[in-house]
């Protein structure tokens, strides 16, 4: 069965600077896959290169069809939702109005309301700060919104870009707890981009692992949690 | 006492006028960091447009509608084909090619309608309306009426609709958005649009009073800046009241000050801009913004 | 995050065989750069004996436009302040030259330094409070200063000679050379210009221009390592508005005329219009700019008589279109691309 997302000799580049070198990688359907890698080995760049914000080089299929040459506005309605490095949130904007966002590019607008509500249930404390600005809201809140925004597109795909970013591991562990849940409930794929490995480790099926630009190990995340040469690494023990 | 309030609605008949086109040259600095000096010279544009159609025949009202669909359309196209070739391109490079709109347009007016100043007509009653012991112009409070409806207007479209919040979002956070699937490029577009739009507004309102000729915005275009200033560059709540205070400000002092004839006015504006910068630059509604390293 | 990191890494690893290569094919460059600047210092002063009259006083102006768009590439190009009314400090070098001539009867030669002192000052004493704001604000601040000084000049008629100006007569040559009053304007403003360029660059070149640029680029990095960006910035737009303030007092005698409504704002926009025309940041591009600033309108005239400024309109956006960073920026361009250097070291920028 082929895969929701296939990645063939990925390339990209920012400028003149080449910075990935021909990533293959694949997420299947409804599982979750985690990219890892240190600071600077191009885990950012690769979602982005998915949603073709920045040049890129070489294949990217989604459901079969090739996406790499799509603009990425195009991209986000066939399905894939892009949580991006920094919460992207709208600062100036409700928490409300980044979620009707989030639905801007929805093609079925039926169940709009019921959506609303089942994000609600997931992030109760948004639903509490709904018509608060958003730019005042905590960081592990404004990182749920994201997550939330993403979500209320309906999307087969989630990208997810370093979630735990600057957030307390208590607020993480809550995130990465929805995380899965909405994996096996909703049955949304993930590919969630990670630095810590730990936590990543934990919640994929399967994982990739980058340095500068190159794919130098994949395998499923159980058998990379038990690698020693990556314990020591990335997982510091 | 009379005199006072005749006053301040005579300068708040300007100050609309300001408003609108400071509203205009707010709304695109805000989505991309530019000022565009042909704003006053599209508006003057737009209403030479509508004293053509006026000539023709067409009834008044039918022609304000048309000179403002006209202009949105005018707008979005400018955006589109002149602006969009160098939307990458460094802020100066953009500045200059809205100077070089400012000069085609100034240009082309002068060539197909000749630098002869037109009157043009205004759609409200020449007789003068009376409220108690006060006499108001007509013309004054028609077009503070007109400039309130298109705010209220654009007010509820912003907040409202779901164009008008993506089109929010892609002035605030271009890259967030175009993750939600807007087209930033087309929001960009429909900004330019309606700032035409709203241009061509004050220049019909202006005209009457004024008389049209090429040169026609030019003065108005600094009062405008100086509203903006006033108001707040990064927020159009500034501008809007930032206009109506020049406007009033600009009429007392001219009555008031008994030196300040019509020649130094100008100076007026000038100095509101001075006193605004040095004493808080961001203006009375904008943000100062923080800056992180 | 990931983006930066990775650059340093791939030019880290482009080894510094690479460096070597892009820095000896500029050590070869060199005397072929100094060839070329040879040869246009020999065509330049060559050019009064093969024109004369009006075309030779055009050139005049070009060098003088020349100076006032290399003080306003060095605060808004090098320094990053807009500013939207050096015209204001071109007329204030202007009147001062003529005051001193005509009221208190001062030979021409000492009204350039005085021009300068006089805009140096002034514009110090701008820069100074003008240091909190940054871009559109300072560019406002600017742009009301413009406004406001062909107003104060007209107010102070008994200076000024009001709306009438100051009417001057044309040097003439010292030392009873064979030199026409034209030519030896040109060979005057020649002089001057070379000066004054090779005075910036030598300013840019060093220290003093990499804490310039600096801040430009990042003034809280800048002020970090111990920039005084607020003496920097001012002292800038002093030397910016001094130069500005020499270009003006030339004019002035070239012109033999000033009036206030010369130096209106419509002058600090065309001077804005040169230095991104020319090269932002930039030294050649002062001259590019004042070449197109001085001949292109005339062009737009010859070609269009009906609607001459919409030509000039339409030239302006489609050289933003072809050369978004300038003549300068994009000769630098083609260099690169025929030398084939590498990593595009982007001057001064």
């Amino acid at each position: 069965m082929p895969a929701l997302l296939e990645a063939q000799d990925l390339e990209a580049q920012y400028g003149w600077t080449k910075v990935l070198h021909g990533l293959s990688f694949a997420v299947e359907a409804g599982g979750i896959t985690t990219i890892l890698g240190a600071n600077g080995a191009g885990k950012t760049t690769t979602l982005r290169a998915v949603c073709q914000m920045v040049k890129t080089g070489g294949q990217v299929r989604f459901d079969g069809g090739r996406i790499d040459g799509k603009s990425t506005e195009d991209i986000v309605r066939l399905g894939i939702a892009h949580t991006p490095e920094g919460r992207g949130t709208f600062v100036d904007l409700t928490v409300e109005e980044n979620l009707r966002l989030g639905a801007y590019a929805r093609r079925d607008r039926s169940g709009l309301a019921a959506d609303y509500a089942k994000i609600y249930e997931y992030f109760p404390v948004l639903a509490q700060r709904r018509r608060q600005q958003a730019g005042t809201l905590s960081g592990g809140e404004q990182q749920m919104l994201a997550v939330a925004r993403g979500l209320m597109l309906r999307p087969r795909l989630l990208l997810l870009d370093e979630p735990s970013l600057g957030l307390a591991p208590l607020v993480v562990r809550e995130i990465f707890r929805i995380v899965r849940a909405i994996n096996q409930e909703e049955g949304v794929s993930v590919l969630l981009v990670e630095q810590n490995a730990a936590m990543a480790l934990d919640l994929a099926d399967h994982a990739y692992l980058l340095e500068t630009g190159r794919v130098v190990m994949s395998g499923p995340a159980a058998d990379l949690k038990k690698d020693d040469a990556i314990r020591r690494s990335y997982l510091g023990y | 006492m009379d005199i006072l309030i005749q006053q301040i609605v005579s300068g708040l008949a300007t100050g609309g006028i300001y408003a609108s086109l400071a509203l205009a040259l707010v709304m695109i600095y805000q989505a991309t960091d530019v000022v565009n000096f042909a704003q006053g010279n599209m508006a003057m544009f737009s209403t030479y447009l509508a004293w053509s159609l006026l000539q023709a025949g067409v009834p008044y009202w039918l022609t304000f509608g048309a000179t403002v669909v006209i202009a949105f359309v005018g707008g979005l196209l400018i955006e589109r084909v002149v602006i969009r070739p160098v939307e990458g391109a460094p802020i100066l490079t953009v500045v200059i090619v809205t100077l070089g709109l400012l000069v085609i347009f100034t240009s082309i007016a002068g060539w197909i309608y000749s630098y002869i100043q037109k009157p043009f007509p205004s759609p409200f009653p020449s007789e003068p309306i009376k409220i108690g012991n006060i006499v108001f112009g007509a013309h004054d409070l028609g077009a503070i009426g007109i400039t309130l409806i298109m705010l209220v207007l654009l007010f509820l479209f912003f907040r409202y609709t779901t164009l008008g919040l993506a089109m929010r979002a892609a002035a605030q956070n271009p890259v967030s958005s175009r993750l939600c699937g807007i087209r930033v490029s087309w929001m960009l577009g429909l900004g330019w649009g309606l700032a035409a739009a709203f241009g061509a507004v004050a220049g019909m309102m202006v005209a009457p009073v004024v008389f049209l000729d090429p040169n026609m915005m030019g003065g108005i275009q600094i009062y405008a800046f100086a509203a903006a200033t006033v108001g707040g560059f990064t927020s159009p709540l500034g501008a809007v009241v930032g206009g109506f205070l020049v406007g009033v400000t600009e009429n007392l002092v001219g009555t008031y000050v008994s030196f300040i004839g019509t020649e130094l006015k100008l100076t007026v504006a000038l100095a509101m801009i001075i006193i605004v910068l040095l004493v808080k630059p961001s203006g009375l509604f904008g943000r100062t913004t923080v800056r992180r390293v | 995050m990931d983006a930066p990191a990775s650059e340093t890494e791939a030019a880290k690893a482009a080894p510094g065989r690479a460096r070597d290569l892009a820095a000896s094919r500029r050590a070869a460059a060199r005397p072929l750069g100094i060839g070329a600047l040879l040869v246009v210092l020999a065509v330049a002063a060559a050019l009064p004996f093969f024109t004369s009259g009006f075309r030779l006083f055009q050139f005049t102006q070009v060098l003088i436009y020349a100076i006032a768009l290399l003080g306003l590439n060095l605060l808004t190009g090098y320094n990053g302040q807009f500013s939207l009314g050096h015209g204001a400090f071109y007329g204030i070098g202007a009147y001062t030259a003529a005051i001193m001539i005509d009221r208190w009867d001062i030979g021409y030669g000492w009204t350039i330094p005085a021009a300068g002192v006089v805009c140096l000052v002034i514009g110090f004493l701008f820069g100074r409070p003008a240091l909190r704001l940054e871009g559109l604000y300072l560019a406002l601040a600017t742009f009301s200063l413009a406004l406001a000084v062909p107003q104060i000049l007209k107010y102070f008629e008994h200076w000024t000679g009001g709306s009438q100006g100051i009417v001057l007569s044309k040097p003439k040559a010292p030392y009873g050379l064979p030199l026409t009053e034209d030519q030896w304007l040109y060979f005057l403003t020649l002089g001057v210009t070379v000066v004054l360029f090779v005075l910036a660059r030598n300013l840019l070149a060093g220290r003093t221009g990499r804490a310039i640029v600096a801040i430009r680029d990042n003034h809280i990095a800048a002020e970090a390592m111990g920039v005084d960006s607020a003496l920097y910035k001012s002292v800038v737009f002093g030397v910016s508005a001094a130069y500005t303030g020499i270009a003006g007092a030339l004019s002035a005698s070239a012109i033999a005329f000033v009036a206030p409504d010369t130096f209106d704002v419509f002058l600090s926009i065309t001077l804005l219009t040169g230095i991104v025309i020319g090269g932002f940041g930039t030294i050649s591009g002062a001259i590019y700019g004042a070449l197109f600033i001085q001949f292109v309108p005339n062009w737009a005239q010859d070609i269009s008589k009906a609607a001459p400024w919409a030509i000039f309109g339409a030239l302006l956006i489609l050289f933003m279109y072809v050369m978004p960073r300038g003549i300068a920026g994009f000769l630098h361009l083609v260099w690169i691309r025929l030398t084939g250097s590498g990593v595009a070291r982007e001057k001064g920028r």
